[in-house]
This record gives C-alpha cells, structure tokens and sequence, in this order.
C-alpha cells in the first residue's frame, strides 16, 4: 500500500500532478473523512425523510382538519424554497435562538444539514407516498378482505406493497436530487467532500487536481445511486403500468 | 372515454382512462397516472418541478410586511424608519437581481444551445458519437450544481486569448458558465425525449420524399418538437433562476450577497427577515408569471399527442 501511496509523490516529481489525498497522511485522511461525511450525510437524510415522508403522508388522511393542514403547509414552504435558503434559516435564523448560555451552539451544523435537508426532500416524499397511496383502489382492500385478510394485513400485504411500486420512480427521483443537494451544506461548513476538498486546495495549493477528483467523486457516487435506484426501480415494476 | 376490451360497458368508473403503457386493467387510480407524468416530467429536466400559487406571493408579501412592521414598531422614534431604509437600498438590490437575472438568460442561452447539439449527438447513428453525448449528457446530470459551480470558478483561466485578442473572464462569467454546463446536460435530454416522441412515420414519409437526416432533423423534426421542449425549457429556466442565488457562494455578488452587504452597513440584525423576504418576493413577481404560462402551455400542447 506505501508504494502505492509513494508512486502518487513520484508523479508529482516527475509530472507536477499533486495528489495530496494520497502521499500525504494528513491530506488523505481528511478526504476519506469527507467522503464518508458525504455518504453518511446522504444515508442519514435518505433514511429521515422517508420516514417524514410516511409520517406526513398518514397525517395528511387524519380526520383533523388541523393536522392535514400543518402538513400541507409544511409541503408548501419547502417544496417552492431554495434548500439553500431553508439551510441558511434553520443554521442562522432558528440555531442563533438555540443556544445555551454560554453562547455554544445546541445543534451543531452537521444535525442542521441533515434536519434541513430531510425536511426538504421528506416534503416532497410526503406527496408521493400520499399519490401512491391513492393510487390503490378501494375495490383492491375489499377484495383482501373478502379474501379473509384483516384491516391491517390487508394494508401490510396488498395496499403498501402496490404502493411502494407506484411510488418508487418518483422516490427515485427525489432521493437521487437529495444526494446531490448534500453539497450545499458546504455553505454552512459542514466537513463533507466539498468542504473538506476546498481545505485541502487552499493548504497544498493543487486546485486543478483537487477539482477532477472531487468532481468525479461525486459523478461516481451519484452515478452509482442513480444505477442501483435504477435497476431497483426495474425489478420493482408493475407489469403495464409506466413506461 | 372508448370502452376498453374485455371490460363490460357501463362499469367504467369515473374519470377512468386507459392506464399508460397500454394495460386497460383498471388496478390503480389516477393517481398513478399523476405520479407516472410527474416522474418523466422530472426526468426531462432533472429537478423537482416549481409549483407557485397566486396566494404564495400574498403570503410573502404579508411576512414582509409583518417583519417591516415589528422592525419599525422595535426601532423606535430615533431610528430611520424601515420603509426608508429599504428604499434606499432598492436601487443597489435592483442592480443585483438585474445581475441574476442577466446570469440566468446566459446561462439558459449557452446551455440550450449546446443541449440542443448533445441532444441531436445522443440520437445519431454513429455509435461512437451517441455513447459518447449520452455519458457527457449524464455525467454532467449527474454532478451537483455546486461542483460545477467551483470547478469553472477555480478551472477556467481570468482571461482568454483567441486570435491575438484578449477576452477577460470576469467571476460572473466563469459562474454564468458554471451554471450552463447542468441546463446543458438537462436540455440535451429535454431535446432526446421531444425527438424521440416524433411518430416514426414522420421520419419514413420525410424520407420518402427525399429528404437527408439532416435536413429532416432541423426542417421536419425539431419545429414539431418546440411544441413538446417549450414547457420543460420554461420549468428549466424557473429553477434556474432560483438557483443563481448559488453563485453568492462561490463569491459572485448577486442580489444575496449585496443583501448581505446592505445589512451589515446597517449594522442592524432586526433587518434581516424583512430584507431576506422582500428579495425573495422579488424572485416570486419574476417566476410566477413564467411558471403560470408553463402550465398554461402543458394543458393545450397535452391534447396534440
């Protein structure tokens, strides 16, 4: 593995490509800390805002009239905003009245970029979950039930699975766009790939080579998302309905 | 609405269409069908869709309004009331939003321009050429707005020198680029998608009577596309717009910046809600007329396929 690492100084010698992230210690360690801010900013944002998604969408079938409109107003604000606007508002606006009294911070960044950015994509993920849940007939849960199933295992078993397969595409679609917004939350320094990267190039000086590998860092990650949703997506079809 | 076969007549329910894909199995509602043009309109133009109301503009108006009112009702006698205060800087914040503005036209022109050619290259009949536009189509998909952003600010040179003459590369410039290079990769599939929904027999007939690829592309093809294109490109211009405000991170001064600057000349914290609103009732007033002729444009060009 040295000499790996090693051969990356040999072609800064020899070449002038400075590959910090590899031949130096501190540089690197850095880097793959950035990168795996990045990977656990993405999974934890995921993760919470499907769940704000199934949350919001059974409160918006509430019988309260109150509740549905919380919910709908919660989607209103945060679908037709900028993320980074939203961003700024909770780190600035709300975090300035969260502190204690010695003026430390009670949230810290890393947990407003990942409420923030739930909150975002789970606005969305309340809509299509909600569709996807209308998109079920009456006549298929009474058809369970005719068959004998419970209320809720009509639910578990014939309702939900349709409708996650309804949904999947347009979840696709939005976690997809939730990855690639976790960059933004460079804007309120939270130590993922961008951030860390733009450390790295003002300390070693190598912006060029810094660049292509964030660069192709992210097109990687995403990319790679994108194909696994995709084939997901593929496999989880319903015959005959959508392209 | 036609009887579907192997349905008895009369059972259809309301508002029950053939489902796409061409099953006439009546298993989902039309909600289904909602969510399956939400998803391929997401997918021309790579964003979530900006869905304004008229009452979103009351609605910004109103917490401007309430936001002035609390500043000036906290200020005091001895303090320059609100309204003079952001009268005085309209004209410095009317500069910046021009500035946006002027990035979001560029950006939106540089990159229709080359999507339109990526577009054409992701459906030519030499392989190479169509692999390679559909991996730059996608790359550029598939990387965040913001790298892109750094990476022209920091990659592009201050200045360029083409035949002996020398063109500088002002900041905005080089964001304006930034910024084209994702309506470029969007507007490339937004041209794919139109293409390719062009009834084959159009291309057989354009042929029949001796027209060259080429010539059926830009003469027959391409003008009955404009029809499909114009409302995605529109949705593709609002986000756009909206997300110039992303320049103020890479250093640009638009209109955020100079807000920025604006309140901390004042040296008043207490201005920064109604500041921040009063801008962004600005993006409203320029985006929601745009978004409006969007959805008009939807519903009529929706009958002609």
């Amino acid at each position: 593995m040295d000499a790996f690492f090693e051969w990356f100084r040999w072609l800064y010698d020899a070449t002038g490509i400075n590959l910090t992230i590899f031949y130096d210690a501190f540089d690197r360690k850095r880097f793959i800390g950035g990168f795996f801010t990045t990977v656990r900013l993405a999974v934890s944002c995921i993760l919470l805002s499907v769940v704000i998604g199934i949350a919001g969408a059974w409160l918006q079938g509430s019988k309260l009239r109150l509740t549905r409109h919380v919910v709908y107003w919660y989607i209103q604000f945060f679908r037709n905003t900028p993320p980074l606007v939203q961003l700024y508002f909770f780190y600035f606006g709300v975090g300035a009245y969260l502190k204690t009294t010695g003026g430390v911070p009670l949230v810290s960044n890393v947990t407003w970029a990942i409420l923030g950015l739930s909150m975002y994509a789970g606005a969305f993920n309340v809509e299509i979950f909600r569709s996807g849940i209308e998109a079920v007939p009456k006549a298929t849960v009474e058809a369970a039930e005719s068959f004998g199933f419970s209320r809720l295992q009509a639910y578990r078993q014939i309702v939900l699975p349709l409708a996650f397969r309804v949904c999947l595409p347009a979840l696709n679609n939005n976690l997809v766009n939730l990855v690639k917004t976790t960059s933004i939350s460079f804007a309120i320094a939270v130590p993922e790939m961008l951030y860390v990267s733009s450390q790295i190039w003002s300390d070693s000086v190598n912006v060029e080579e810094m660049m292509n590998v964030l660069l192709f860092c992210y097109v990687g990650l995403v990319g790679l998302f994108v194909y696994a949703m995709h084939r997901w997506e593929r496999a989880m079809r319903v015959p005959g309905y959508g392209g | 609405m036609n009887s579907a076969p192997g349905r008895p007549h009369g059972t259809a329910p309301q508002g029950w269409r053939p489902l796409p894909g061409g099953t006439d199995l009546p298993v989902l509602m039309p909600a289904a069908e909602r969510l399956v043009r939400r998803v391929e309109r997401e997918r021309l133009i790579g964003n979530p869709v900006l869905r304004l109301e008229p009452w979103h503009g009351g609605l910004l108006l109103l917490v401007f309004l309430c936001a002035a009112g609390y500043v000036q009702a906290q200020a005091g006698a001895d303090r320059p009331s609100i309204v003079d205060v952001i009268w005085r800087w309209t004209p410095l914040l009317a500069k910046g939003f021009a500035f946006n503005i002027a990035i979001s036209a560029l950006a939106m022109a540089i990159g229709t321009t080359f999507g339109i050619f990526l577009g054409l290259a992701q459906l030519s009949r030499a392989k190479p050429v169509a692999s390679t536009a559909w991996f730059a189509t996608h790359f550029f998909r598939n990387a965040p707005w913001l790298v892109l952003l750094f990476y022209c600010m920091f990659l592009l040179p201050f200045k360029v020198t083409l035949f002996g003459v020398t063109i500088p590369l002002p900041d905005w410039v080089k964001a304006t680029f930034g910024l084209s290079l994702p309506v470029m990769a969007n507007m490339s599939e937004i041209v794919r998608g139109a293409v390719q929904s062009i009834p084959s027999g159009q291309w057989e007939s354009a042929r029949s009577f001796a027209f060259t690829r080429r010539q059926t592309t830009w003469m027959i093809i391409l003008p009955q596309c404009t029809k499909r294109m114009l409302p995605p490109w529109m949705n593709l211009y609002s986000i756009l717009t909206v997300g110039t405000v992303l320049v103020s991170v890479v250093g640009v001064s638009e209109v955020m910046t100079l807000a920025g600057d604006a309140l901390a000349s004042e040296n008043r914290a207490d201005l920064l809600m109604p500041f921040y609103f009063y801008i962004l009732a600005w993006f409203f007033l320029y985006c929601y007329p745009i978004a409006r002729w969007t959805v008009y444009l939807e519903r009529k060009y929706a009958v002609d396929f």
